[in-house]
């Protein structure tokens, strides 16, 4: 048995009955982390933590305690996600040697789920980007094919997941950022309904937006972290108070009758044949198992990226003003002049280029003079892209679509035209703009060997829904 | 939209405290340019009355007890700096 390979059902089974033990598991990760080290997915290791919490579930076994779920298995977290004492860094310059005080609310779930902690993970700078190629500490490869990115900003988590390095890995996703990687490495991932998860402890990047959800081997593995993570907390709140249902319950249901609708605005001009091809296979599949097909219309997905790309921006640049360098990270060397140089110093020098350029357009589109033609009619588009899909929903049940209109490119192939970058996220930012949540399974790869996911959005607070179908669809596609 | 010029290139930079280098401006400024141009096509749809979306829970005036609550003591906060630190003080450049 090849303990990296197992699933969160196959570990918990081995460590129930003493096929192998926490520690051996753990072990089994880290030696597949150094083994695969070129491609260059984790920030920082915590490999004696790590082990220490895997003893201590063996100890809760070999005394015949209950262990929760997900105790003793390895997982992966973004390097956005704060645990106390731990470096975390948004993989930025400007938060070296930052060790937060405190855990995340999702990191404290784990924690007392006895989660076991293996690192964190590279991501696009403040999880700014569509490729993980922003990140100071360089980008990460991707493990299908290492001349190509892993898609991002949690292509790190992505990449944890598809070398084996661990069994599962929270992530987060603002405009794609956990679905377009998920499909460009072949693991599935979920974006969530906004507000499900709570986002304290999490290092914002826009806060109308931020999701944290789970990669995993199979669909229910995200299943089985959401029962864990999902929830309202006193420390967030944009966090409705809604009832957490037992998301395995119905996660075999039939999809007989299930409805779904394929919006053509998502099959953008110049989608990869290949692409569209599998998608549409994926989609039949579904079909073969019962599903009805309808064709619906989402018209403002024609605007969802310009909406993203002044909204996003703005929240960016109010989220990014408190990195000063006065309580924690970089410090400018030499002379300062007064507290201004300062903080041009530890700004200009702690900031990628794609970090400026983002804080820079949300500092154009919030400032005086051009407020109402850009934030605020970006704002009411955001309305017109949520009645859309309230429409559509009125028709299905589900929404099914690309996640990207390509497989993964080329490290550096998008690297000097940001505007192409931004358009790579067409697929995803218009169930971010939603607050919908949306799903991506893997559904094949392309002659190339480039793996393609299946997007499956449904309305708020559906997770059940997509996690029965994506299981579904994972258990009947072979 | 008007054209995106240098010299607005260094006058946001300014507002976000953020310098860019002179050997790079130019080549910023295009690409800033590009986004911007590109962010027009906002112009085409009709939002006359239409609300504005700030967030998507409907959630307004979230309350919480005003109870204090110790969070961490004054050593767990000092040891989160890389900073030097220095009588339980964390010690920045002076900027006088």
């Amino acid at each position: 048995m090849e303990l990296k390979k197992l699933d969160i059902e196959g570990a918990r089974a081995g460590l129930i009955n003493k096929n192998f033990s926490a520690e051996e598991l753990v072990k089994a990760c880290f030696e597949q982390i150094r083994l695969k080290e070129d491609l260059n997915v984790f920030v920082s290791l915590s490999e004696e933590s790590a082990l220490n919490t895997a003893k201590t579930v063996d100890n809760k076994i070999a005394k015949g305690e209950e262990i929760s779920t997900l105790a003793g298995i390895p997982c992966s977290l973004k390097d956005v996600v704060c645990t106390e004492g731990v470096l975390t860094t948004a993989s930025s310059h400007i938060l070296a040697g930052y060790k937060p005080p405190f855990d995340a609310v999702v990191a404290k779930r784990l924690k007392e789920a006895d989660a076991v902690f293996v690192g964190k993970t590279n991501t696009d700078e403040f999880t700014c980007g569509a490729s993980t190629e922003t990140s100071y500490y360089g980008p990460t490869k991707n493990p299908v094919d290492q001349e190509r990115v892993p898609g991002g900003s949690s292509g790190g988590c992505a990449a944890s997941i598809a070398a084996d390095m661990c069994v599962y890995s929270i992530g987060t996703d603002t405009g794609g950022s956990i679905r377009q990687p998920a499909s460009f490495c072949g693991v599935p991932g979920l974006k969530v309904t906004y507000g499900l998860v709570p986002r304290s402890g999490v290092i914002s990047m826009a806060s109308s937006w931020d999701t944290i959800g789970p990669f995993g081997k199979t669909v229910k593995d995200l299943a089985y972290v959401l029962q864990v993570i999902a929830g309202h907390s006193e420390m967030d709140s944009t966090t409705p108070e809604v009832a957490i249902p037992d998301f395995m319950a119905n996660i075999e249901k039939s999809v007989k009758n299930l409805v779904i609708g394929i919006p053509g605005e998502f099959f953008v001009d110049g989608i990869d044949p290949e692409v569209e091809e599998l998608t549409r296979m994926a989609i039949r599949n579904l079909e073969r198992q019962g599903a009805r097909l309808v064709d619906v219309s989402i018209p403002t997905v024609k605007y969802a990226v310009a909406c993203y790309y002044v909204l996003t921006p703005s929240e960016v640049s109010a989220n990014m003003a408190r990195y000063d360098g006065i309580r924690y990270g970089l410090v400018p060397k030499g002379e300062i002049r007064d507290l201004e140089d300062y903080y041009y110093r530890v700004r200009s020098n702690g900031f990628g280029e794609e970090m400026k350029r983002r804080i820079m357009i949300g500092t154009y589109a919030l400032s005086s003079g051009y407020y109402d033609a850009y934030y605020l009619k970006a704002q009411k588009v955001r309305t017109l892209i949520i009645e859309d899909f309230k429409r559509a929903f009125t028709e299905c049940d589900v929404i099914a679509a690309p996640v990207s209109p390509f497989p993964a490119f080329k490290i550096g192939e998008k690297a000097d035209d940001p505007l192409a970058m931004y358009l790579a996220d067409v697929c995803t930012i218009p169930a971010s703009a939603s607050g919908i949540p949306a799903l991506s399974v893997p559904c094949g790869n392309t002659k190339e060997g480039l793996p393609v996911g299946l997007q499956l959005m449904a309305p708020q607070f559906g997770e059940s829904l997509l996690l029965n179908v994506g299981n579904i669809y994972e258990k009947t596609s072979g | 939209m008007a054209k995106i010029t240098t010299d607005d290139v260094r006058r946001i930079a300014a507002l976000a405290r953020i310098t860019i280098d002179e050997s790079q401006l130019d080549a910023f400024t295009k690409r800033f340019q590009d986004v911007m141009r590109y962010i027009d096509i906002l112009n085409e749809p009709n939002t006359e009355n239409v609300e504005p979306t700030a967030q998507v829970t409907g959630l307004t005036q979230v309350m919480r007890a005003d109870a204090v609550k110790r969070y961490c003591d004054k050593s767990g906060l000092l040891d989160c700096s890389s900073l030097p630190i220095e009588r339980g003080q964390i010690k920045v450049k002076s900027v006088f």
